[in-house]
Parts: C-alpha cells; sequence; structure tokens
C-alpha cells in the first residue's frame, strides 16, 4: 500500500536460507513490476489498416488502452487463396508499425487552424457585414487584404480556430466563388482513393454536387503509364504478387521490390525457392539485387535502347528463324501485327500511315456499322482482305461482334496472315525515324542518320475510290524497324548482334553501357522461358522508367517484349507495373458515391497534369521546343507552338477536359441562353465559334479563370507530389518562393505561345482560398489557409484495396477522432450543411452549363478516325461531342446540397450504374439499400431515399452497389458484358451470386473479391489475378481501336512525334542548369548531375518522413545520394551539407556517398518532408526545399490525344503526365549552414508580424 | 539580530528537518519514477568524468560521515579516543581538509561537464545544474572555515557548533543561542547545509538514500517469495 511502509519490514526482508546460506528468499514487494506488466495489456484490438499510397493494404491490428492506442501488429488472418501458393501474411513494414506515433505526436494536428490574416481580415469583414458570403466578397473584392494573407503563406501564422466559425468561412467562400465566377472555379485535389475510399468519396461528393472540379493525380504523379491505354486501353492493370510465384522468369525492371512493396516482398523470396530465374535491371546497385542471378545496370533514362535489343534478338530467334508455335498464335490472335497499315509518300519517303479501316473498301467490305473504326487483315486461306471481329467499330455498333474469336464480321471463320513475306506482290523501303542521334551533353548518341530506311514486304489493295494502295502488316513494319534481315536485300538491317545498327545488342552497348553478351543471353532466357511454360515470363516494372520524359518508350519496349512472347494474359506472365494502390475493387460501386452521380451526371473531372501547368504558369517558363521532339520526317512547318499550345488545342477538341471550362461563369452563360430562348448547348457552340466566348484555357491567366478555391485531402500536394514546386509558391499561392529562371517574357529568344493570351504580368496569388485536411501538420498544412484536423486511420470507418492481393479490409474507428479532429466524411458532411444554410438568398436551382471531353469506354471514344481537324482553325464544324467537346446543362439544386449529400440519389434508378462502357439496371440494391440503411423520413429532398449519413452508411452502399462485393451484380455486370461481346462469361461469377460482403464482413476478416467485367484479371480457386486474362482466355477484346494488343500507334499525332513504333529516345534538354552553372559560386565545386527521385524506405511518399521513429531509422533528416566519384570530385563528404539547385530552385540536404550510385546522376528519395532538419539554401535564402524545388512539369503532346479509341481521355486513365527524371542539378558542398532561426527575440517578433 | 539568529538556526532546522523527512517519505511513495539519479553516462561517460566523478563521491561521502560523527558525538565521549577538543579539532580540520579538496577537485570537474557538455547540458533539469552548484558553495565555504578555526586551535568554537547540533537534533531549547557568536562564515555554512536538507527531496539527492550498501552483505542469490 505503501512503498514506505512496506520498507519498514527491513529486518524482516530475509525470510529464508537455502543452499547453505548461499541463497536468501526475501518477502519484497513486487507490485512495481505491474507498469511493465501493464505495457503490454489492452482492452481490445481493431483492425485497421495504413491509408497511405504504398499499395501494401496491410491489414494491421490496433491496440488500445484507457482509450489510446498503444502500438499495432500484423493480422495474419488473410484468408486462403489457392493450394499450391505460399500464404499472403505476414504483411507489414516498420513504416506502418510506426504509424501510431503520429496520433498523439506533436504533429497531429488537434484543432482547425487558420492563417492569423486571414482570420482578422474575416473577422473586420464580418463585423460589417451580417452575411457571411457578402462578407467574402467584400473581403475578396479588396486585392491588399487579400495579398496580405497570400504574401505569407508557408510563413507561419496559423492560429488556433473554431469548428463553427470555419466552416462558415469555407462555405461562404464557395458559395460567393460559384456566384460570381463559376462553380468550376472550386477545385480539389486527392489521390488514390483505393488507400481509402470514404475519405475520397467525401469530398468529391461535396465538389461535385457544387458543380466544383475534382483533380486527377494518377497521372500528375506521373504514376500513369500513357504505354498501357495506348497499348490495352486500359489505364493499368497488373497481376497481384501472388502471381510472381506462378512466374518462371522475372525481370525486376527499375522497381525495388523489397523496399517499396515491402510485405509482397516475400512472394519473391518463394518464388526463388521455387526455382525462378531473376534478372535486375537497375542503373544503381538498388536493393532488389539481391534476389538476382543477373544484373544489368543501363545508364538511367536508356533502358528504351536496352529493351529494343532484347526485343531485337527475341524476333530473330524466335520469331524468324525457330519461330515458336506459341508465339506466333499468340500474336495473330491477340496483337496488331496481323493488321494491314496503309504506306503514305511523304516528301521523298514511303512512311507507314494509319489502319486501314473497312470503309477505305467498296461497300465497306460489307460492314454496315461504325465501318470508319473497323481495322482489316488479310485471311490466310482465302487471300483476301477481312474485317476481323473485336475492333472499336464492333463495339460500338452494339452488334455483338465484339470479341476475339477467329471471325470475321459476316461471321466466317478466317485466320490472319502475319507476313506478306511469301505473299507480297512488292518491296517497299519504308522510312523509320530515329532519335538515337540527337547529342546530349550527358547521354551517349550514336553516328545514325536521323531516318532509317528499310525494306518491307508489302501487297496492292484497290480502295473504295479507285486508289490503290500499299499496304503492309505491323508485323512486317515491326520487323524491318527492329533492324531484322527478311532476306530483302537490304543493307540498313543487321546480318549479326554484333553490327553497329539500331537496334541491335552491339548498337545499345554504346547507349546504355551493357555487354551485349548479357543482352543475347538474357532476351534467350526470357523467351525460351516463355516459349516453354506458355508465356510464364514477367516484367516487374515501375516509377524509375515511368518518369522520364520518353516514359513511353521504355514501356513500349518492354510491353513489346512481353507480347512477342505471349506473356500478357498469362498467368505467371505479363506486365507488372506497380507505382499507386491504382486498383480500386469496388469502383463502380463507389463511383456514384464519389462524384455524386446518383443526383447529377456528369461531374467534373480534370486531369491534373494540365490543370496545374497552366494555373501555376509553369508554361511561361517553357524552354522545351516541339521541333525537338517531333519526328525528322513531320514538316516541322505544320506543329509550330509552344507546348500549352497543343494542350488547348487538344482541350478545344475535346480531347483533353478542361478547369475552370468556359471563359464566363457557366450559371451565368446559362442564364444568358435561357434570356435569349436558346437551347443552351447550340447557344454555347454559336458563342465560342463566334469569338464571343472563349475557352478558359485559352487565357489561364485572366482573372476570371482563376481557381479561386481549392480543398486539398488525403494529399501533400506541396510537400510531396507538386512537381515545379517553387512555380506553385509564385503564381498559384503567392507566396515568397525560390524561382531562379526568366519567363518567356523577361528573357530574349522567348518564344510565346500563339493560342494563350500572354500577359507581360505573370498574376501572383491565384487562390483565394487553399483549404487543407490532414491528421498531421505536412508542408501543404503550413501553406494553407485553413487547415482542418482529420481522423487518422485508426479513428475512421473506410475501405481499402491494392492490386497487390485480392481482398477488401477496412479502416476502422478502434477509438474516436482524438482532440477535436473529424472523419472526412463529417467534415464534408457539415460542410455541406453549412454551404444548405448558408446559400439561400444567394444561389437556387441553377443551371450549369457543362463541357464534356470525349471519353474513353463510350461512343464518344471515336470521334476523328482519320484526320485530326481544329474547328477554331475553320478545318471543320465545331460539333459537340465530335470535333469539340460535348456540352450539358446539369441541374444544380445548392439548397438541396446537404439533404443530396446524405443520401442516396434518384438517378441509381432511373439510369442505372456501369463502368468502362457497360451498364446495368441498380434498382434491386437501392431497393436493398433502403432497407439496410434506412431511409430519411423527413426532409423535402431527400425524403424517401436511402439513407448515406455515416460513413458506414457509405461503406455498404458501394458495396452492395459493386459487382465485386455483390454476387448480384456481378452477374449482371457480366451479363452486360455478354451484350456487347455476344458470348458468355456470367459463369465467372454465377457460383457466387448469393455472396455479398457487408462493412462488419470486412472488419471480421478481409474477404477476397468477386470476379467482375470491369478488371480484366479473375478471381478464382485456379489462378492468381493476372491483367489481361480475360482477354485471353474469354475472348474479351482489349479496349484499343484494333481490339488487339497494339503495338503500332497510328494517330496523326503519335506519328508526327515519331512514336507510331516504339523506339529509343534520349532524354529531353530542359535547359535549367547552364545560365546558373558557375553564376552563384560559393567557393565550393560544382557538379552537374541528373536528377533521379526514387520512393524512400524511410516513408510511404511524405508520409513518416517526419516520423521520429523513422527519421530515428535513417539519418533524420533530408538526404541526398551521390556517388564516391563524383563527391570526391567535389570535395564533398559523407553527412556534409549540400545544396542542389538550377533554374527552377535550390534545396538543402547532407551527402549520402555510397557505392551504390554510379557517378553522372544523384537520388534524393522523394517528397521528404521540409519541416525536419532542414536549414536555408544559400542560393534562394528561404528554408531548404523539397525534392520538387528543382523540378518542373514538361508536357508531352501525345499525351493529349483524344477521341480516338484507347486513346481518348478518361479520369486517372489517359493525358499529360508530369514526368521529371530529365532534369539536370547543380550540386556544391555548402559553405555556411544557415537554419535561419534567429534568436528568441527576433523569432517573437516574426510570430507577430505574421 | 539575536531573532534572526534564533529563526534560522532554531526553527529553520526543523522546518528543513521535516520538509527533508516528509518530502523524502512522499515522494518515495507517491512517485517510485522519479526515484533516481537521471544517470548522464550514457551521454558522456569519458575517463575525465569517471575521475571527478570518484573524486567528488568519495571526498563528500567521508565529509558527510566526519560531520556526522564530529557534530554528533557528546563531548563527555572524547576522551574514550584520547581526544581533546582541541586536538579534535585539528583532526578535523586535516580530513576535512583532505577530503574537501578531493571533493572540490571531482566537484569542479562535474560542473564543468554539466554546463560545458552539449548532451548532457541539454538533459539535465534545471534542479541537477542547481544542486551540484549548490553543493560546490557549500564544499568552498566549508574549506573557508578552516583558516579561520586555524586562528583559534582551542576548540571552543567547535564544542558550541556540536553542543548546536545536539541540542537541535534532541529538541532541546536555546540550540541558536550557542553559535550567536561564531564567525559568519560557519553560519553561511550552516544555514546552507540546512538548505540542502530543505531541497533533498526535490532532487537528484532522494538517491542517497538508497545507496546500494546492502550489496557489500547480501546473499549471492535473493528469491522473492511468492506471495499471497
Amino acid at each position: 500500500m505503501s512503498h514506505f511502509l512496506d520498507r519498514l519490514m527491513f529486518f524482516r526482508k530475509v525470510q529464508d536460507q537455502f543452499a547453505d546460506g548461499h541463497g536468501q528468499t526475501t518477502y519484497e514487494d513486487r507490485s512495481w513490476e505491474k507498469a511493465y506488466r501493464q505495457r503490454w495489456q489492452h482492452d481490445k484490438i481493431v483492425r485497421s489498416t495504413h491509408g497511405v499510397n504504398c499499395t501494401g493494404a496491410c491489414s494491421w491490428k490496433i491496440y488500445v488502452k484507457d482509450g489510446l492506442v498503444t502500438w499495432e501488429t500484423q493480422q495474419t488472418d488473410y484468408p486462403r487463396t489457392r493450394p499450391d501458393l505460399p500464404n499472403h501474411e505476414p504483411r507489414g513494414c516498420p513504416r506502418g508499425a510506426s504509424y501510431s506515433w503520429y496520433i498523439y505526436s506533436a504533429n497531429r494536428l488537434k484543432y482547425p487552424m487558420i492563417r492569423g490574416r486571414l482570420l482578422r481580415a474575416w473577422r473586420e469583414a464580418r463585423a460589417e457585414h451580417n452575411d457571411p458570403v457578402d462578407a467574402w466578397a467584400a473581403l475578396t473584392s479588396d486585392p491588399e487584404r487579400v495579398r496580405d494573407y497570400q504574401s505569407v503563406r508557408g510563413l507561419g501564422g496559423l492560429v488556433r480556430a473554431d469548428w463553427d466559425e470555419v466552416t462558415e468561412l469555407i462555405a461562404a467562400a464557395n458559395i460567393h466563388t460559384i456566384k460570381r465566377y463559376g462553380p468550376d472555379r472550386i477545385a480539389g485535389f486527392s489521390p488514390i482513393p483505393a488507400m481509402s475510399m470514404l475519405s475520397y468519396a467525401a469530398g468529391t461528393r461535396y465538389l461535385s454536387l457544387l458543380g466544383g472540379v475534382c483533380l486527377s493525380f494518377y497521372d500528375w504523379y506521373c504514376d500513369l503509364p500513357p504505354a498501357s491505354p495506348m497499348t490495352w486501353g486500359e489505364q493499368t492493370d497488373v497481376p497481384e504478387s501472388a502471381d510472381w510465384y506462378n512466374s518462371k522468369f522475372i525481370m525486376m525492371w527499375g522497381s525495388n521490390v523489397p523496399q517499396t512493396r515491402t510485405p509482397d516482398a516475400h512472394f519473391m523470396t518463394e518464388a526463388r525457392y521455387n526455382g525462378t530465374k531473376m534478372v535486375t535491371v537497375s542503373p544503381d546497385y538498388a536493393e532488389a539485387t539481391k534476389f538476382a542471378d543477373r544484373w544489368l545496370a543501363p545508364k538511367q533514362g536508356t533502358d528504351a535502347a536496352l529493351a529494343m535489343a532484347l526485343g531485337h534478338v527475341i524476333l530473330r530467334e524466335y520469331h524468324l528463324d525457330n519461330p515458336s508455335d506459341y508465339f506466333v498464335d499468340y500474336c495473330r490472335r491477340y496483337t496488331d501485327m496481323p493488321f494491314l497499315v496503309r504506306l503514305d509518300d511523304n516528301a521523298g519517303h514511303t512512311v507507314p500511315g494509319r489502319f486501314l479501316r473497312a470503309a477505305d473498301f467498296a461497300e465497306a467490305l460489307g460492314e454496315d456499322g461504325k465501318p470508319d473504326w473497323k481495322t482489316v487483315a488479310f485471311d490466310e486461306a482465302s487471300d483476301e482482305v477481312v474485317v476481323p471481329q473485336g475492333s472499336v467499330g464492333f463495339r460500338w455498333d452494339e452488334s455483338g461482334g465484339w470479341n476475339l474469336e477467329q471471325r470475321d464480321g459476316q461471321g466466317r471463320e478466317i485466320s490472319l496472315r502475319l507476313s506478306q513475306l511469301d505473299s507480297r506482290d512488292d518491296v517497299a523501303t519504308v522510312a523509320f525515324p530515329y532519335f538515337g542521334g540527337i547529342a546530349h551533353e550527358h547521354f551517349n548518341s550514336t553516328e545514325h542518320p536521323d531516318v532509317l530506311e528499310r525494306r518491307v514486304p508489302v501487297r496492292r489493295v484497290t480502295l473504295a475510290n479507285g486508289e490503290t494502295a500499299r499496304v503492309a502488316t505491323v508485323y512486317d513494319l515491326m520487323m524491318a524497324h527492329y533492324g531484322l534481315d527478311r532476306g530483302l536485300d537490304d543493307d540498313a538491317v543487321a546480318s549479326s548482334y554484333d553490327d553497329d545498327l539500331p537496334y541491335t545488342p552491339a548498337w545499345q552497348e554504346h547507349i546504355t553501357g551493357v555487354d551485349r553478351r548479357d543482352v543475347v543471353q538474357v532476351a534467350r532466357e526470357f523467351a525460351e522461358t516463355a516459349h516453354k511454360t506458355n508465356g510464364r515470363s514477367m516484367v516487374i516494372l515501375g516509377a524509375g522508367l515511368n518518369h522520364w520524359y520518353h516514359m513511353d518508350m521504355n514501356y513500349r519496349g518492354i510491353i513489346n517484349m512481353l507480347v512477342m512472347c505471349g506473356c500478357v494474359g498469362q498467368s505467371g506472365g505479363g506486365w507488372a507495373h506497380y507505382v499507386g494502390q491504382e486498383k480500386l475493387r469496388p469502383q463502380t460501386g463507389w463511383l456514384p458515391v464519389a462524384f455524386a452521380l446518383d443526383w447529377a451526371r456528369p461531374p467534373r473531372q480534370m486531369n491534373g497534369t494540365s490543370f496545374f501547368y497552366a494555373h501555376t504558369d509553369q508554361w511561361r517558363y517553357e524552354r522545351l521546343r516541339v521541333d525537338e521532339i517531333l519526328s525528322p520526317l513531320a514538316d516541322a512547318d505544320d506543329w509550330q507552338g509552344s507546348l500549352i499550345d497543343y494542350n488547348v488545342r487538344a482541350e478545344r477538341m475535346g480531347w483533353l477536359p478542361s478547369a475552370p471550362q468556359l471563359g464566363r461563369n457557366p450559371l451565368e452563360v446559362a442564364r444568358e441562353a435561357i434570356e435569349a430562348g436558346e437551347d443552351p448547348k447550340a447557344y454555347v457552340v454559336e458563342q465560342l465559334r463566334s469569338g464571343r466566348l472563349h475557352m478558359a484555357c485559352e487565357d489561364p491567366d485572366d482573372p476570371a479563370n482563376y481557381p479561386r478555391n481549392m480543398f486539398v485531402w488525403r494529399s501533400n500536394l506541396l510537400g510531396s507530389s507538386g512537381k515545379g514546386h517553387e512555380y506553385f509558391l509564385r503564381h498559384l499561392l503567392g507566396t515568397s518562393d525560390g524561382v531562379q529562371a526568366e519567363d518567356l517574357h523577361e528573357l530574349d529568344d522567348g518564344e510565346k505561345p500563339a493560342e494563350v493570351t500572354w500577359h507581360d504580368e505573370a498574376p501572383r496569388g491565384k487562390l483565394d482560398l487553399l483549404v487543407t485536411l490532414d491528421f498531421r501538420m505536412s508542408t501543404t498544412c503550413l501553406y494553407s489557409d485553413v487547415v482542418l484536423p482529420t481522423a487518422t486511420w485508426y479513428e475512421k470507418n473506410d475501405l481499402n484495396t491494392s492490386d497487390m492481393h485480392p481482398f477488401i479490409h477496412p479502416l476502422s474507428e478502434a477509438v474516436n477522432p482524438a482532440w477535436e479532429s473529424r472523419s472526412d466524411w463529417d467534415i464534408y458532411r457539415d460542410l455541406a450543411k453549412r454551404f444548405s444554410e448558408l446559400v439561400n438568398g444567394h444561389l437556387g436551382v441553377e443551371k450549369d452549363v457543362v463541357t464534356v471531353p470525349l471519353l474513353h469506354d463510350t461512343p464518344a471514344e471515336l470521334a476523328q478516325p482519320y484526320d485530326v481537324q481544329d474547328w477554331r482553325k475553320g478545318e471543320c464544324d465545331p460539333v459537340p461531342g465530335q470535333t469539340m467537346p460535348n456540352i450539358t446543362v446539369v441541374e444544380r439544386d445548392y439548397p438541396a446540397l446537404y439533404e443530396r449529400f446524405t443520401a442516396l440519389g434518384p438517378l441509381m434508378e432511373q439510369l442505372g450504374n456501369g463502368g468502362k462502357g457497360i451498364s446495368w439496371n441498380t434498382e434491386a440494391e437501392v431497393e436493398f439499400l433502403g432497407r439496410l440503411n434506412g431511409r430519411w423520413h423527413d426532409g423535402e429532398h431527400h425524403k424517401g431515399r436511402p439513407k448515406m449519413y455515416t460513413a458506414i452508411d457509405a461503406a455498404e452502399t458501394v458495396m452492395s452497389l459493386a459487382p465485386e462485393t455483390n454476387g448480384h451484380v456481378a452477374v449482371k455486370a457480366w451479363g452486360a458484358l455478354e451484350r456487347f461481346t455476344g458470348r458468355e462469361h456470367s459463369h465467372l461469377a454465377a457460383h457466387k451470386a448469393d455472396e455479398s460482403i457487408r462493412f462488419r464482413d470486412i472488419v471480421a476478416q478481409p474477404r477476397k473479391i468477386i470476379s467482375s467485367p470491369t478488371w480484366s484479371g479473375i478471381e478464382s480457386e485456379e489462378v492468381c489475378y493476372n491483367a489481361g486474362w480475360t482477354n485471353v482466355h474469354q475472348l474479351i477484346p482489349w479496349r484499343t481501336l484494333t481490339g488487339r494488343q497494339q503495338l503500332y500507334q497510328d494517330h496523326a499525332w503519335m506519328r508526327a512525334f515519331g512514336e507510331g513504333f516504339t523506339t529509343y529516345r534520349p532524354p529531353v534538354n530542359t535547359r535549367t542548369v547552364r545560365p546558373l552553372l558557375g553564376e552563384r559560386g560559393n567557393g565550393n565545386p560544382e557538379l552537374v548531375l541528373n536528377w533521379i527521385t526514387p520512393h524512400q524506405k524511410w516513408g510511404i511518399h511524405s508520409t513518416y518522413s517526419d516520423n521520429l521513429l523513422m527519421l530515428t531509422l535513417s539519418r533524420g533528416g533530408p538526404i541526398v545520394w551521390m556517388s564516391e566519384g563524383d563527391a570526391k570530385r567535389a570535395g564533398i563528404e559523407d553527412n556534409d551539407w549540400i545544396e542542389v539547385f538550377n533554374t527552377n530552385g535550390a534545396l538543402v540536404a547532407r551527402a549520402v556517398v555510397s557505392q551504390r550510385v554510379p557517378d553522372g546522376m544523384t537520388m534524393m528519395y522523394h517528397a521528404q518532408e521540409r519541416i525536419v532538419n532542414t536549414p536555408g539554401s544559400e542560393i534562394t535564402g528561404a528554408r531548404g526545399g523539397i525534392h520538387n524545388s528543382v523540378t518542373r512539369a514538361v508536357l508531352k503532346p501525345t499525351h493529349m490525344i483524344g477521341g480516338y479509341a484507347q486513346q481518348s481521355w478518361g479520369f486517372n486513365y489517359y493525358g499529360t503526365v508530369g514526368s521529371n527524371r530529365d532534369e539536370f542539378v547543380i550540386v556544391r558542398r555548402m559553405d555556411k549552414v544557415d537554419w535561419l532561426e534567429g534568436d528568441d527575440e527576433s523569432i517573437l517578433e516574426q510570430e507577430y508580424t505574421r | 539580530m539575536s531573532f534572526l539568529n534564533n529563526l534560522l538556526f532554531g526553527y529553520y532546522p526543523y522546518i528543513a528537518g521535516t520538509v527533508f523527512l516528509l518530502g523524502s517519505i512522499v515522494r518515495f511513495d507517491m512517485s517510485q519514477y522519479t526515484w533516481k539519479t537521471n544517470s548522464s553516462q550514457l551521454f558522456d561517460s569519458s575517463r575525465r568524468f569517471r575521475i571527478g566523478n570518484i573524486l567528488f563521491h568519495v571526498g563528500i561521502i567521508l565529509l558527510f560521515f566526519g560531520h556526522l560523527v564530529g557534530l554528533l558525538m557528546p563531548h563527555w565521549m572524547y576522551p574514550w579516543f584520547g581526544l581533546t577538543p582541541g586536538s579534535k579539532q585539528v583532526m578535523a580540520m586535516t580530513a576535512g581538509g583532505i577530503f574537501g579538496t578531493l571533493a572540490l577537485v571531482g566537484g569542479w570537474i562535474l560542473i564543468q561537464r554539466r554546463l560545458t557538455n552539449e548532451r548532457v547540458r541539454a538533459n539535465s533539469s534545471r534542479m541537477d545544474t542547481f544542486i551540484i552548484l549548490l553543493l560546490y558553495v557549500q564544499l568552498v565555504l566549508g574549506m573557508l572555515t578552516i583558516p579561520v578555526s586555524a586562528t583559534h586551535l582551542d576548540g571552543g568554537t567547535m564544542l558550541e557548533l556540536a553542543d548546536w547540533a545536539q541540542h537541535i537534533v534532541t529538541f532541546r531549547p536555546g540550540a541558536a543561542e550557542y553559535i550567536a557568536d561564531v564567525s559568519l562564515v560557519f553560519k553561511l555554512h550552516l544555514f546552507l547545509g540546512l538548505t540542502t536538507f530543505l531541497v533533498f527531496p526535490f532532487t537528484r539527492l532522494v538517491h542517497i538514500w538508497s545507496a546500494p550498501v546492502w550489496y557489500l552483505g547480501r546473499s549471492y542469490q535473493l528469491v522473492r517469495q511468492r506471495q499471497g
């Protein structure tokens, strides 16, 4: 009872003796040991996970004691999958195990915060105006007051606020912005819904109901591989990690599995025990190399050259010399290789043109529906041109002939001819562009002409217009392009691997530095394994390759290898692109909840890259000229303008979306049309045609077109993914920045864009209000005006899935949100409520003109089949949905926003549900949800509708509507697909028809999802999930022009930029180093190095990089890796403070000098939070910088193509991507390390002035 | 003046003593996890530190027992050891001088380390720094009494101090009067000594209570009996 009184037993302490007095028994109190015993006691264990973009999606046990989370350990209860597979457990890593630290750390956001200066201005305005909306209008009408708080963003000065006040401010700002500028001037950024689907959906549901813009992320992160939509019409689909075990030959190519896929890496070890051979390809000695039997180390950025050479060997040995029956059959049935390409004359050259279509022939070869979109080939038996089923024309003529059976449109059995070598009419000398000769200061070029001429067997065919056209198959063109000798007396092709001709193993040696013998060996092993096992060769690849400007070349080179060897769609084989947690398994159930499709369609969606490029004004600094990336076979006169001009053209033609959309408030435009008594659609077309109305993209720097309000949640946009970080700060936020570059106006030789209005004075501070929701004080929070504290991953209910395993499992509320934090769902719901309360008198039921791009997986993807025509230039009429964006009118009921937010709307019964081009009736599920969640009994606008009040209600809605979690829906969905393919697929889900997974089920245990037609793999007891499996085994076409895996891209822009066939293209020159090299010396030697920013070991993007436990395991602050040789040259020793800079900005970090890194490149693990241990930069005089302080996004025109089958825009599916690896930086040792802290007095003074 | 003398040396000893005893018991009972020295040896365990630490502890422990015996041994016991007040004073001055020097040297090393070693300094509480400075001032004052004592080697002052101490601990009135006329340096030394007792329970000095002296006599193996 009392420690002291117990001590009074002093003289009786010894009770007894033993061992001849060598031992004594005592009667000491042991209650102090409780402290240690209690450390490992807990009240309950709750299942949750980490809503972080790592693809792990590991289930965790969260231990709770006295209402506090104490720690977490890995769950081990995943359902078993298949008998011969290793278990999925253990899944987890030290990052996840350290998460609970955040909850009670000093970094946790505990209360709403607001920028002090804004709060002061707001209170002054509120004192004058009783109506909050009027107050916001008054505040923002005074530019000085706005500049006052904009200019100190990121410089501290956040003060604690209360929920009521900030919610009112945000709602008032939104209402005013809608009223004054339009709802599309409100944007929201949140990435990767799969990691916490309902948190994502909460924000996008709010934004979609009010007409705001949801920004895409996958493309902006540059994790979207455009090669995937180009080849397969599929955003990204990959095998689950368990499928590695089925593979017999794995190449890990620029993917560091143990470091970045830690929970899955055990499958790699198990695959090795199972006898799988492994090759890693990586310029640095990465951790993954430990798995490898062979390590190829090409110079960074030259992977495409290596892939081309590997393809050269595979084609030579397995297609020409000793054809593998399996490969030949696969290529005939599942690729575009047999299809006919027209050869065009072009300035003295014969070049591959577009695919021939049925419409080119007399009577369209008997095809009535969509003959412009049906590609053709020769049938072997009849030697006639036939129209094989499965091309995109068969999809949208809805004849039920969209399948990969070996039949033509008339139902005749056919077998397509791959090569015309033996049936040729002639041999043509065809020209292919060659880019490997382009000189680059830091990359080796070769001495070959920029046009390669090679001989190709051709046929002559007579077209409908009487013209005789020369045609070649993709197969024959590819053989010529790869430089293979077909016995056509061609001097320009290789007779041996040692010829220095593109694309032989000897040729690549000069570019990549990889020994040619290794290339031949690896190619043979790769192909031989696939030949013997029917395609069990796999390539795991990732961000390492995809972040280059010409990432498509790297990827298409590798995809070609896989396709040549019949690996795609086969268990244990194929393309495994792992970058983000993109697989939102119950996607079609989630879409209506997330984008409020149950109340209004279509939602406003925007590709993030083009949005940020335009609105952070990075285009004003663009130094990459179009003629540098154009094909030598294209006429440069036809391809004028700056990169943003191409983006504007794409938006005008409906290829890419826009945000904001029109140059005026869309509510006003609708009002004008109604007042004029005209149909709004016709009115807008006429206004645009006449030039009285412009699209907003044509003048992004006009204050009317600024994005005014922005929400960021589940994201650290400014501390992690913001390419061109310093441009964000300067133009979007209007605060102090580190940009060292001059814009095109300030430069002497700057050529200004043609399609965009130029303002000499660049805008500073476009956003009136930046709101961030987070659980920790991230860099983005520090730059925000309002910071809302959200629930952590152990404090909310949500859903989580991944592409790495087939399970769906929850985040759940182990403890209540701590302090004043709330879940994202609750925050947005409350915001919706406040919005609806304040909106009366300002907005009512409004008509909103929405422009919709030509979307993939809709009939609009068949827009312009041949040449590209721009209505603005008078080349064609502006036809909505064909030559320009579609124009729709959406009704917004602003006072009903809250009631709509909290109920499932009536469009689900009226219009059904679906995705990826198929739809089904979902009345039964809505009826079921009415009973499961209950229905509203009050409320004018949602009375009688199923409730979606809590996050769990929303989870049940998602899971009930989705085929992946509701067997009945799965059967319906497969049925919907059957109507397109004319084949039976429902058996894939029939045995699970009565299975439905609900939220409490997954809280009990992760559940395997049900096979669904919106994915290309299946879940079954026989095979692992593998991308393309249903295409190969169910004969469902790929969603491309030809319906096959498309290796030739025939769009006019693809050809103009020299990428009809994949090739090697050296990195581009971003021109960011020269102006500063040697100009801003600090006395230390300067190095120019390639800037590589891979994923890190001690964090997942920026998360955990400010976590004390992880900082303790690493070096406790920002680090940059460099080679021993480079370090020596620059007089840098390990752990020295160094500065990295170029015209985009500067950053500081400690040097890690390591043998891991080759000379010439430097690596900074991306997204290390600048809020920990970051001193000031000598260049900018400001604190640190992040890895993106030295980058700037550069767009690629071919990614803007739209309305062309697989090359059509879709949210996170296709579009411009934010590449960043072609960047070079200057590195030097710092002279003075200034922590910019000053003494206490000066800090205190700063606090007050802020 | 006699009021202040009585307050400081008549009443203050009881206040300090009460806080010392009760404070120690309360802290021991209520806050077991604070019953420690907050060792800084993880941050710096240099040879210099170890020398300073040992010198300081040896010096201070011997000084403590010297004072304990010297002040509290009844005068009538002196002859048992063949001592006269004069010879006892000389012995006290000699022993005190030697041990005081050890502690002074060691203490200087410790103070220097605590104030200048970055890691130690960053991990020191204010009380840690305060107590080492307090003890050091007390040591210096103690050493300063030696030259004063040297001017009167008859042991008279020593007896007055011992009388004071013995009256205090035996709760006899009039203790303060014994030392009304001793030199100021003695009074300062006494006052600071009492203050050390006063702050004792609030500092790392509590480790003195738990000095592991019993290790010297215990058996090789201790086994706790199952209870209850």
